[in-house]
């Protein structure tokens, strides 16, 4: 449901200064959301003035530069820091990406603005509940699934109908795509957003996959799919470069297709 | 202290910057709201028409004024608008223009057309009206 405002307990108030060390050459501020689940109050924003003349390039080195050198409080997800776990995925300056190969010079604006994946339940500071995601995920089936006898050696594809997978499976489901749509954020219960339909789309088109009647069956609904008003957000702001909408336009193309 | 009982919701439309294809999206559903609206005003003007005289000085009294100009203007703009944002959505049913670079460029082409068939339209109704 469209719901413009925060709820009571999610409404961010002004939180604590630290401000940078004295002889720092290139100072700059970094505001992030903190939420402690322990403190009873309201989530807040941080400052933290920081010397990037003494700091990584990426918003993911301030972070864990904070972390170690600053407030060992501050909490968030990181593993590969190369962009291919899509664990860092926030919104930063605005925009959904991944702080391991966003550069902080790129980030727009006077301080770095660093918030969790929008209109998610926040458990910490930056760390949001994907389980709602994974549930959609699960629920489109993201496997390979045939009814044809099991061939001798392997499953063949020619290299035109193996092209059809690329941009989809690049997808490292970091779910900033659908974080950044506002049709996700006001029907996310019923809508499986740009990131799972990319990747049911993944499957239809899979030469190899037998159950793309299935799928698409699954799809037509005017929740799950046609909540997708082509908004754009999730190809503006997917950090590898993928095209989710494109994706949602192909599933909505072969169910016109199969009922012409 | 006591823990919160839920988790708090993270900020969404309060932070998130807007792409221009958000603007022009949001834009259709707001200018196809105008034109359910405007459609009561043509309605209005229909019926005082049939009425007779009297009934349609009452119209003309209160659409002849800048106020109600602004608003013929802007229920102008409206259709423009939503026809012209129509199409694209039409194309983008074709699978074509989804791309980020070609979404940017037609969402500037959508308000220019829709922006120039309005003002040429009042441009011929200031001419010839």
């Amino acid at each position: 449901m469209v719901e413009f405002a925060l709820p009571k307990n999610s409404r961010v108030q002004s939180g604590k200064t630290w401000p940078a060390k004295p002889g720092a050459k290139r100072p700059k501020k970094f505001q992030i959301y903190r939420y402690d689940p322990d403190s009873g109050s309201n989530p807040r924003i941080d400052t933290y003035e920081i010397d990037l003349a003494d700091c990584g390039p990426m918003v993911l080195d301030a972070l864990i530069k904070i972390k170690s050198e600053v407030d060992s409080t501050l909490t968030f997800r990181r593993s590969c820091r190369e962009g291919v776990c899509g664990s860092c995925a926030m919104n930063m300056g605005g925009h959904n990406g991944l702080a391991c190969i966003k550069a902080i010079e790129d980030v727009p604006g006077e301080a770095v603005t660093i918030y969790p994946l929008p209109h998610m339940d926040v458990i910490k500071d930056l760390v949001t509940d994907f389980e709602p995601f994974w549930a959609q995920y699960e629920s489109i089936s993201p496997w390979l699934q045939t009814r044809s006898p099991v061939p001798e050696k392997e499953y063949r594809q020619s290299p035109e109908e193996r092209a059809r997978l690329d941009g989809l499976w690049e997808c490292i489901l970091c779910a900033c795509c659908s974080t950044s749509c506002p049709s996700y954020w006001w029907n996310g219960d019923r809508y499986l957003g740009p990131a799972v339909l990319l990747q049911s789309y993944r499957w239809i088109v899979d030469s190899r996959d037998e159950a793309t009647g299935e799928r698409l069956d699954e799809l037509e609904d005017p929740f799950k799919l046609y909540r997708c008003h082509t908004i754009m957000n999730c190809t503006n702001t997917c950090p590898k470069g993928l095209n989710p909408a494109k994706a949602i336009a192909e599933i909505k193309k072969k169910i016109v297709e199969r009922n012409l | 202290m006591a823990r919160q009982a839920a988790r708090p919701l993270s900020p969404h439309l309060q932070i998130y910057r807007w792409y221009l294809t958000m603007a022009t999206s949001i834009a259709h559903r707001i200018t196809g709201v105008a034109l359910v609206l405007g459609l009561l005003l043509l309605t209005w003007w229909l019926t005082a028409l049939a009425r007779g005289p009297d009934s349609f000085a009452i119209v003309r009294a209160v659409t002849d004024n800048i106020l109600g100009g602004l608003v013929l203007f802007g229920f102008t703009f409206a259709i423009f608008y939503h026809l012209v944002n129509g199409i694209r959505h039409l194309v983008w049913d074709a699978g074509v223009g989804l791309d980020k670079e070609t979404a940017e460029q037609a969402s500037y082409l959508v308000i220019g057309v829709a922006g120039g068939l309005t003002i040429l339209t009042w441009l011929l109704v200031l001419i010839f009206g």
